[in-house]
């Protein structure tokens, strides 16, 4: 079992890495967005410190919208997702698989940027740690939660958009815990209660999303 | 071993084709013919599980295929239409993810060989965009080579490939068939597979085309 999902992983890594662009959009937007608030609200230290939590969450959950469509499109287009389906194990790991490939390549850079662009936000050095750690806990549950909106808009002509609509509401426990992480640290609370709950979010969104998603996938390939 | 009766496919308004039996048993390959928009692929893929049918049922070794489930698709290879190879993988690693995915262990030199076989010898490394449409037909059907699961449904497996290619092909479907394998595909080129029996089934217009 556990063959089939480090197989997903190698494939999906092996072809990220043929296509870089690919990769290099999601950061680059990451990057852009976050840098154009210092530049909007002004060197205003006290209240740059303040959004800083919010802002740079909330640029991470968009970065990774953007790469959601492609989860299981290009797959689908050229035929490999009908051989996965018919792959003599069941559907869900390879989901899972991809869903763990989608993280390595999305969420796990975007929390290893973070802390650099928190500096233009004036964080201090515990603040920068919680929200690289926050965003490390957090992004597994974007990717997965992600995967059930991807696989539900496969095929759909103007899907994008459908996608943000579906998958941006169900963000919304995670993005108040990864913030609220940041923002506790701030001000001196203590990040503990907001980590733990988002790495519950965690643990579910990968262990459960999986199934809806392949059932998802199984109807778009009908 | 496989067999089907009273298969019903309805695709949105339209019933494509109703009370549809067939079988094919080890050693014998189910030739589909039709004329195009017939059901010939929607058939096919109910073959494979991907749709249930309106009606009917379908029973691999005499068990319904949806309660075998795993058990049915470790015995089937499906190629469809589409190539299921990746342009940014080679074909050599094409070949090797693809058998990885199935669960199957497939040999650098195996690999090597099949790809010989079907004349991409040299092009083993190249990234397969860089690939004509037939050459990447011909790395979607290199599979075929040590392909040993029993039930092969093949859908227009001859597109775009030149007649060397095609006998070829041809040649695997009917060492599969030898070795007591079964096949179901469609085809509108004549190609003659030398081994093992034949059965066909046209698929006809269902009186009263319109479902409902």
């Amino acid at each position: 079992m556990l063959k089939l999902v480090a197989a997903v992983i190698n494939r999906d890594l092996r072809l990220a890495m043929r296509r870089p662009a690919d990769i290099f959009s999601t950061l680059f937007f990451f990057i852009i967005v976050v840098s154009l608030f210092p530049l909007g609200v002004g060197a205003e230290a006290e209240l740059l410190r303040k959004i800083a939590p919010g802002v740079l969450w909330v640029a991470a959950l968009l970065a990774t919208l953007l790469s959601l469509p492609r989860l299981f499109a290009d797959d689908h287009r050229d035929g490999t997702l009908e051989q996965l389906m018919l792959a003599p194990q069941p559907l869900g790991l390879v989901v899972l698989g991809k869903i763990i490939a989608h993280w390595i390549v999305c969420g796990l850079p975007l929390a290893l940027l973070a802390p650099l662009l928190g500096l233009q936000f004036d964080l201090a050095g515990d603040a920068l740690a919680v929200l690289a750690l926050s965003l490390l806990i957090g992004t597994p549950a974007l990717s997965g939660i992600g995967a059930i909106g991807a696989a539900l808009t496969l095929g759909v002509r103007g899907g994008g958009v459908l996608l943000s609509l579906l998958v941006l509401p169900l963000y919304i426990p995670v993005l108040i815990f990864g913030a609220g992480a940041v923002d506790a640290t701030l001000t001196g609370l203590g990040a503990q209660a907001h980590l733990s709950l988002l790495a519950a979010l965690t643990l579910a969104g990968v262990f459960f999303t999986p199934w809806p998603s392949a059932a998802a996938i199984r109807v778009a390939l009908e | 071993m496989l067999d089907a009766s009273g298969l019903e496919c309805v695709r949105g308004e339209a019933r494509l084709f109703a009370d549809v039996s067939l079988r094919v048993d080890a050693g014998e390959m189910l030739f589909v013919q039709g004329c195009n928009g017939s059901g010939k692929t929607s058939l096919l893929r109910m073959l494979c599980g991907f749709s249930p049918p309106a009606a009917g049922a379908i029973r691999w070794r005499g068990k319904a295929i949806g309660s075998l489930g795993e058990d049915y698709r470790r015995e089937l290879f499906y190629l469809g239409h589409l190539n299921a190879i990746k342009e940014e993988l080679t074909p050599l690693e094409n070949l090797r993810a693809s058998a990885r995915l199935a669960d199957e262990t497939l040999a650098s030199d195996a690999a090597l060989d099949a790809l010989e076989r079907l004349g991409l010898g040299g092009r083993a490394d190249l990234a397969c965009r860089y690939l004509s449409q037939g050459q990447k037909r011909r790395v979607a059907l290199a599979r075929l080579v040590h392909e040993r699961r029993a039930l092969w449904v093949l859908d227009e497996p001859y597109v775009g490939l030149d007649a060397p290619a095609m006998a070829l092909i041809a040649g695997l479907i009917g060492a599969h068939l030898q070795r007591g394998g079964l096949a179901v595909l469609t085809t509108h080129q004549a190609v003659k597979v030398a081994a093992g029996r034949v059965r066909e089934l046209l698929l006809e217009a269902a009186p009263g085309r319109r479902a409902g």
